[in-house]
């Protein structure tokens, strides 16, 4: 055995390459890595994670349904009540499809410690459906006519409010005044008059309330919360969010139900304080498109929206509010616009500054919506120092004129075009500076909020929240000041589209700023 | 006789195929070992075709873990063998297995929706041409002319 010193060079020869793919392997993934976590230590932000909150313990907490809906039957799904339609529509979809996961996502939810005690629908059908698909053999759920009858039945200690937006208050109220707890879907109410009155009523009742923004529960939002509190983004200036929809649905042009007719439904109690007209489905499963039921862009979605912002900056009612828009994309016969362009101002609003004294606040919201086109605009808070996107991720790219970041930027560690964080939440750990592909599969939306491996729905966690304060007095992220600020900001809105005037709040009295000769109730109410 | 050593040979090319396929698997096995955030989920949640369930079923959190530790040892494996050149018809058996796993993740079918691909495919992509090279090297063994199996393997050789 011997060898040439041909063979020992063939032999070994490999040895150098592997040393050397080694160390460009390991330098160039541990300098990366160093970069990120330099840029994460100084960005210290903090992720958030569910929340957890004490178990609904004792007698299961009797809640009532009012108005069982889209939304309606949605809200008793996520409470843990399917109706039997529903799961044999959806075992269906599963066997064609097994990609179909909303059943598998039923059955995984945790069950809350509820009961289904009662219903009031104006709809027989939907009603009894709520009747037969929840009962059992030895617990019947009760209907009832009115709500009235329902808060002072006595067999409720809590009622869902999912009814056309002019019943909200005065459902809310009744139930407030009896000691009956209340979540009720947005906008709060229909009229500046009645915000006034529920969140007195609110103040006053040993109940609670609860206003459905869902959203509030998005963990994304939670550590956007954090991302703007460290001074993440400097002195934000403008926020951009959307409504972009293009489809029937979106543009509430609901299915009629074929057993609809004035048998079937009591029209006088649908119509409440709502002018009197003839009996029209259209009006009863389309009512959001009428300013007599509903609160159309302004109400319906731009109350998510500024919801969604004012959770995470907390920034209050806008000094002014200008709007405008039309009915450009259904002309259908609807009296609330399908386009609307608002922008609010908070001139004494402030994200924090890196710059000099003076520049560190003044902040406008704009609100842009269309019902004729589905292309997602996303939403953008636009800072001195850094640019996040607000989504169910989230992903923040520093400014290239950024004073808070100029070393960085100027050593090229970070670079206007390369996110320097990015959160999402079914992903094990923050990324900072993510790479093209996983940026790829989040906006694809292939990743999912998982909370113990099971996908879970934000209204689930809301109303688990609502429940937990019922029983245990945990705090409620969407109460009344929330819901005051929504609604409040809703109406200012809907006030300047209509009248096509600036609409301004007076901060030190609480209230709008009056404009002679005008009534904004009657303004909001009124059918152009 | 020194014509012949200067000549470039079948044996030639395939060994510096094989080096270049061990490089590639070794680059992206170190990358993946010194990145403690790397995750293999993205890339098996995203799947397509008619593996998919099975590629799910491995982003299971209990799991998940394994299969990236495996990914990359493999990865790691197939480099160290085809370079350093011995057990290659291990590290070309290996390479294949996780060419193919890879391919399947992600299949070329005309009727899928290409996901992060740089170019495009119709069936056949890089993939499938890599994994077919692994197949050149096991059946073609160069270890013995360049590699560790030169030194370790000459005994034999002499001997025979």
């Amino acid at each position: 055995m011997k060898w040439t010193r041909r063979d020992v060079l063939k032999g070994l020869g490999g040895l150098p390459i592997v040393g050397g793919i080694w160390w460009a392997g390991a330098a160039n993934t541990l300098l990366y890595s160093k970069e990120k976590s330099e840029i994460l230590e100084q960005l210290n932000i903090e992720p958030s994670l569910p929340s957890a909150l004490p178990a609904i313990e004792g007698e299961p907490i009797r809640v009532g349904i009012v108005g069982f809906g889209i939304r309606g039957e949605q809200l008793c799904r996520a409470l843990g009540f399917a109706t039997k339609e529903w799961l044999q529509n959806m075992k269906t979809a599963a066997e064609e499809n097994p990609n179909h996961t909303a059943l598998k996502n039923f059955l995984e939810q945790d069950k809350l410690n509820v009961q289904l005690v009662a219903v009031c629908d104006a709809f027989d059908i939907r009603a009894e459906n709520v009747v037969n698909s929840f009962s059992t053999e030895d617990f019947k759920v009760d209907r009832f006519k009115t709500h009235q009858e329902m808060i002072r039945s006595g067999k409720v200690d809590a009622i869902i409010i999912a009814t056309p937006d002019h019943w909200h208050a005065p459902m809310a109220i009744d139930a407030l005044e009896n000691g009956v707890h209340v979540y009720v879907e947005k906008p709060m109410t229909h009229t500046v008059e009645e915000t006034y009155r529920l969140k007195e009523a609110a103040e006053k009742s040993g109940a609670l309330l609860m206003v459905g923004h869902q959203h509030r529960q998005t963990l994304s939002f939670k550590t956007a919360q954090d991302v703007v509190k460290k001074g993440t983004l400097g002195h934000v200036s403008v926020i951009q969010t959307n409504t972009n929809r293009n489809d029937d649905n979106g543009a509430w042009n609901y299915h009629i139900h074929e057993k609809a007719n004035e048998q079937t439904i009591d029209w006088d109690l649908f119509l409440g304080s709502a002018p009197k007209v003839p009996f029209n489905k259209n009006h009863f499963f389309r009512w959001r498109k009428w300013w007599s039921y509903g609160s159309g862009l302004s109400g319906d979605l731009l109350s998510h929206d500024y919801d969604r912002l004012n959770c995470v900056l907390n920034m209050g009612i806008p000094k002014s509010i200008t709007a405008s828009g039309g009915i450009y994309t259904h002309i259908d016969g609807r009296n609330v616009p399908d386009v609307l362009q608002v922008n609010m101002e908070f001139p004494d609003f402030s994200t924090g500054a890196s710059q000099i004294k003076g520049k560190e606040k003044g902040m406008t919201f704009i609100y842009s919506a269309t019902l004729g086109n589905g292309f997602n605009r996303p939403t953008i808070l636009m800072g001195h120092d850094a640019t996040m996107e607000l989504g169910n991720k989230l992903t923040v790219w520093p400014e290239g004129q950024s004073t808070k970041y100029a070393a960085m930027i100027q050593a090229q560690k970070m670079k206007p075009s390369v996110p320097i964080f990015q959160y999402n939440p079914s992903a094990n750990i923050p990324d900072a500076i993510s790479s093209a592909t996983s940026q790829y599969f989040a906006d694809k939306g292939l990743m999912w909020t998982y909370i113990n491996g099971a996908r879970v729905d934000s209204t689930f966690l809301h109303l688990r929240e609502w429940l937990s304060g019922i029983r245990n007095g945990t705090k409620l992220s969407c109460g009344i000041k929330e819901g005051f600020e929504e609604a409040i900001a809703s109406h200012m809105t809907g006030i300047s589209y209509k009248l096509g005037r600036k609409i301004e709040w007076d901060e030190e009295n609480q209230i709008l700023k009056p404009i002679e000769g005008i009534d904004f109730n009657e303004v909001l109410l009124s059918n152009p | 006789m020194i014509l012949n050593k200067l000549k470039w040979e079948l044996r030639d090319s395939v060994t510096l195929m094989r080096i270049f396929i061990g490089w590639h698997f070794l680059y992206e096995g170190i990358v993946k070992m010194y990145n403690p955030d790397w995750t293999s989920f993205g890339y098996l949640a995203s799947a397509q075709g008619p593996l998919k369930p099975l590629f799910l079923a491995l982003t299971n959190p209990s799991i998940i873990a394994w299969v990236d530790i495996l990914n990359m040892a493999a990865l790691i494996l197939v480099g160290l063998t085809l370079i350093l050149g011995f057990f290659e018809k291990l590290g070309a058996f290996v390479g294949i297995g996780l060419l193919a796993l890879y391919y399947l993740a992600h299949p070329s079918f005309p009727w899928l929706t290409q996901v992060n691909v740089e170019g495009s495919y119709w069936f056949i992509n890089k993939n499938l041409i890599e994994l077919v090279a692994c197949m050149v090297i096991y059946q073609y063994p160069t270890a013995n002319y360049f590699g560790l199996g030169r030194i370790f393997n000459k005994n034999k050789t002499e001997k025979l």
